[in-house]
């Protein structure tokens, strides 16, 4: 299966960025093999729409899943339309860490609330 | 003469002043340009007798002609547009209006359609003519509201602009093009690093300015200092005085509370005027 996981840095040492569309890196990792490829993010500093700019790329990259600390709404709409999964990691855990979670299925699949 | 009233710190006093120069001056115009909280209208009491909806282009895709080619996303600098596989998304928050993506699309496939933005309402108060923006609810972007309400100034008509605070594109939009700013501040280190933003943004468009410390016996002797050594004129102090506040809260000019204030006033915008001739 293949995630995309947002991250503090380009291997799978970094710590999950609490932020998807702002994230400086995202990893691509293939879950059996573990093989990783890093993209930095070129929209992290967009003046906007970074969260579409994101799913769009998660989408162009034909991910199965995103993991991420928190997806905003409208990164979630792109994501949730292109049939991509979104799981979320409430804590402060490395990428690897994250992967084997989700592998054990340990992380919570993510609900929009509506306020 | 356009006067526009800026300050970089909010809650300095810049509709204070502006609604009383206005009255002072007793004609003209009046727009008030914080379209995001509008609230001159609370010390002018216009009657208003027009109210005009202002929207900015947004794309509508007719998916029957689209190709899903992915050109409109591409050219999007605001991320408004997403391709997926056979389906458009649309986000109108972050739309600017620009047209990029119906002038690019390939297969003609985007028209474009208004989307409310605000309105602009317009009125008389006494002999002034009053005129603000009001941006709906949950809207991001106020300046094409602003250039809506900034349509109304004719050649040779004289009019005060009352900007919102802060330096960001809002405010770059109200005090554009006006002859003079009038810079509201407090004598302390917030109104002065405000301050500062400022003057840096008025000099980068070429706007004269001039400064008029509201609280002046509060806080220290800085603000003073870097008029001075930038060679910016202070026009006219405003002691603390809690009578103006409590004016202030029950909606009541500056001028019509304490009319001791007309005759600075009036200096006020004869400095300005000579300034401004200069």
């Amino acid at each position: 299966m293949k995630v995309v996981v947002s991250a503090t840095g380009d291997n799978l040492s970094a710590r999950v960025d609490r932020r998807f569309g702002r994230c400086p890196w995202f990893l691509f990792v293939d879950t059996e093999s573990l093989k990783c490829e890093a993209i930095v993010n070129e929209s992290a500093d967009a003046a906007s729409g970074a969260g579409t700019a994101c799913a769009q790329l998660a989408l162009e990259k034909e991910v199965d899943v995103v993991i991420s600390g928190q997806v905003g709404p409208n990164a979630y709409e792109v994501l949730k339309q292109g049939g991509v999964k979104i799981c979320i990691v409430p804590q402060d855990i490395s990428v690897r860490e994250a992967i084997d979670r989700f592998k054990n299925n340990e992380l919570k699949q993510m609900e929009m609330r509506v306020f | 003469m356009i006067i526009s009233v800026a300050s970089g710190k909010g809650g300095t006093g810049k509709t204070t002043i502006a609604t009383s120069l206005a009255l002072c001056w007793g004609e003209g115009l009046f727009l008030d340009c914080d379209v995001e909280e509008p609230n001159a209208h609370i010390f002018l009491k216009p009657h208003i007798n027009e109210r005009i909806s202002v929207g900015i282009p947004v794309p509508e895709v007719d998916e029957s002609k689209c190709s899903f080619c992915g050109k409109c996303a591409e050219v999007c600098e605001f991320n408004a547009i997403v391709v997926i596989k056979k389906k458009v998304l649309f986000f109108p928050e972050l739309c600017h209006g620009c047209g990029g993506c119906s002038y690019i699309c390939p297969e003609k496939a985007i028209k474009e359609v208004e989307r409310e933005i605000g309105v602009v309402e317009r009125g008389r108060s006494g002999k002034i003519d009053f005129i603000h923006g009001i941006l709906n609810v949950g809207e991001p972007m106020a300046p094409p509201l602003i250039r809506q309400v900034k349509r109304h100034i004719n050649s040779g008509t004289n009019a005060i602009i009352d900007a919102s605070p802060g330096t960001s594109c809002p405010v770059v939009e109200a005090v554009n093009r006006s002859d003079f700013c009038l810079l509201v501040t407090e004598p302390t280190p917030f109104g002065l690093n405000d301050l500062k933003l400022a003057v840096e943004m008025l000099r980068k468009l070429t706007i004269p300015c001039g400064v008029v410390i509201n609280c002046a016996d509060i806080g220290d002797e800085e603000v003073e200092k870097y008029c001075k050594d930038e060679d910016i004129p202070i026009l006219m102090t405003i002691p603390w005085d809690r009578r103006i506040a409590e004016a202030y809260s029950k909606g009541i000019t500056l001028i019509d509370a304490l009319p001791e204030f007309q005759n600075s006033l009036s200096q006020l915008y004869g400095k300005i005027e000579r300034l401004y001739k200069r």
